[in-house]
């Protein structure tokens, strides 16, 4: 089963991904400008974006534990999915600068004052290094060095959960999921039986 | 009926107020009985049973009892008045209600001496509000005014919006309104009113004091700690509404900065 799905996997593309992947945006944007993401299109539109951030993150996450554990190699779309998580990322935080918070003196307050604003902004800026080096010329150059930097993903993650269970009014289930989603993802990478790994 | 605020307050309301389209005041509401998204209210408050309906008014007043919804409207002058409403969470309408004044309601069960505070409660019914099935507040939602507060003419019961049946969504079939507070205290669908002589403890202060004080007047000064309070967004503007100043208690500055002349509004939140 497991050989016939990495067969089929084999034999498609990962580009098409970047086309797919940028759909939800243009819709949600056009359905913001057209009144379809109801009375309040800035809030929602924000929301929308970021939480397709979060389910990139997920995406990307689960794709080591998805080989380590049931064998399914999916490790081509990962450049993709990490690229169009930072695409979401980037246009959520240009949705609150631009159309939400508007006022550039505010905008820097927030960032020092509001501490789920400052641990979101963190994560995001963590994603810049890992944007800008997906791509096969900085894996080259980096050499092992590429990994370490890229397990910066594993940080950002986390604070972009944590970001959200913030942000939340009252106890809400939703963004707890998250967090113990990428927690779980997480634990996987952990090596347990760390003897074995000295020896 | 169809009484104006600007004929019987003063220049705040002399100010243009452009109310919000029924469609925007009934479609982004925060109900958390029915869910936490803002379209959850309209998704689903219908399944609330609003008829028959009463309010049980007990404590400290002369004539307790279980008042049906009859009985209430019994008598009341239902005027309409065109609000500003001001959200904690920075973002306004404006609201033509249409109600009666809640002095008149207390009046008619006869407030003690000793009374000094008004407790309210919502409906609380796992049946009909799926929302409640997760801890997001401690049900039953409750919120609370100072007797001079509950007392103030611009303090109202809505029962309409637009002169319609007020919606499932807005608070049916009746619900407070003080327009000067974030609207977190203008309790929805009432159940209970109970006149007490200590301060009654409120849902969103008991979730988070910090976040949510008992007074909780709208203040331009005293940011959330989580968002300037400095602000608003008037629902309704579309993709590129700006923001504009939030006025001191919500623009009722004149009618109601008297009933907190000797407190620190920056401590008493």
């Amino acid at each position: 089963m497991i050989d016939v799905l990495n067969k089929g996997v084999r034999r498609i593309h990962a580009w098409p991904l970047y086309i797919v992947g940028v759909i939800p945006a243009v819709w949600l944007i056009y359905s913001g400008a057209t009144g379809g993401l109801g009375a309040e299109p800035i809030k929602a539109l924000e929301h929308r974006l970021g939480l397709i951030g979060l389910q990139l993150l997920i995406a990307g996450l689960a794709i080591t534990p998805l080989r380590k554990w049931a064998g399914l190699n999916l490790i081509k779309f990962r450049r993709a999915i990490g690229l169009l998580t930072f695409f979401y990322i980037l246009l959520h935080l240009l949705v609150w600068l631009v159309l939400d918070v508007q006022i550039l003196s505010q905008i820097w307050a927030d960032i020092i004052k509001r501490p789920y604003i400052t641990i979101g902004m963190i994560g995001f800026i963590l994603m810049i290094p890992l944007a800008v080096t997906s791509n096969n010329y900085s894996i080259r150059k980096l050499g092992a060095k590429w990994r370490r930097l890229h397990q910066l993903t594993y940080v950002a993650a986390v604070l972009g959960a944590i970001h959200f269970v913030m942000l939340s009014k009252g106890f809400q289930l939703e963004p707890f999921a998250y967090l113990i989603a990428i927690l779980t993802l997480l634990a996987t990478r952990i090596r347990w039986n760390r003897k074995r790994v000295v020896a | 009926a169809g009484v104006t605020v600007g004929a019987i307050a003063g220049p705040a309301f002399a100010q243009e107020l452009e109310p919000n389209s029924y469609e925007d005041i009934t479609s982004y509401n925060n109900y958390y009985e029915f869910g936490t998204d803002k379209g959850d209210p309209a998704r689903y408050a219908s399944a609330l049973t609003t008829k028959p309906w009463s309010i049980k008014i007990d404590g400290l007043v002369d004539r307790p009892g279980d008042y049906s919804f009859d009985q209430i409207m019994e008598g009341m002058t239902v005027e309409q008045r065109i609000y500003r409403f001001r959200c904690v969470e920075a973002w306004s309408m404006v609201v033509p209600w249409d109600g009666f004044e809640l002095k008149d309601l207390l009046d008619r069960a006869g407030v003690q001496s000793d009374a000094k505070y008004v407790a309210f409660e919502t409906a609380y019914r796992p049946d009909e509000m799926r929302g409640v099935a997760y801890p997001v507040l401690d049900w039953p939602y409750r919120e609370g005014l100072r007797l001079d507060e509950a007392m103030h003419p611009l303090t109202m019961m809505a029962t309409g919006i637009y002169g319609k049946t007020i919606p499932n969504q807005n608070g049916a079939p009746i619900r407070l309104v003080v327009p000067w507070k974030y609207g977190f205290k203008s309790i929805k669908s009432i159940v209970r009113i109970t006149l007490t002589d200590t301060q009654p403890k409120t849902s969103w202060n008991m979730a988070n004091a910090r976040e949510y004080g008992f007074y909780s007047n709208v203040n331009p000064e005293v940011d959330h700690p989580r968002w300037t309070q400095a602000t608003e967004r008037k629902i309704g503007g579309g993709l590129f509404a700006k923001r504009q100043p939030t006025l001191m208690f919500n623009g009722y500055e004149k009618e109601v900065a008297d009933l907190y002349r000797d407190m620190d509004l920056s401590k008493f939140i």
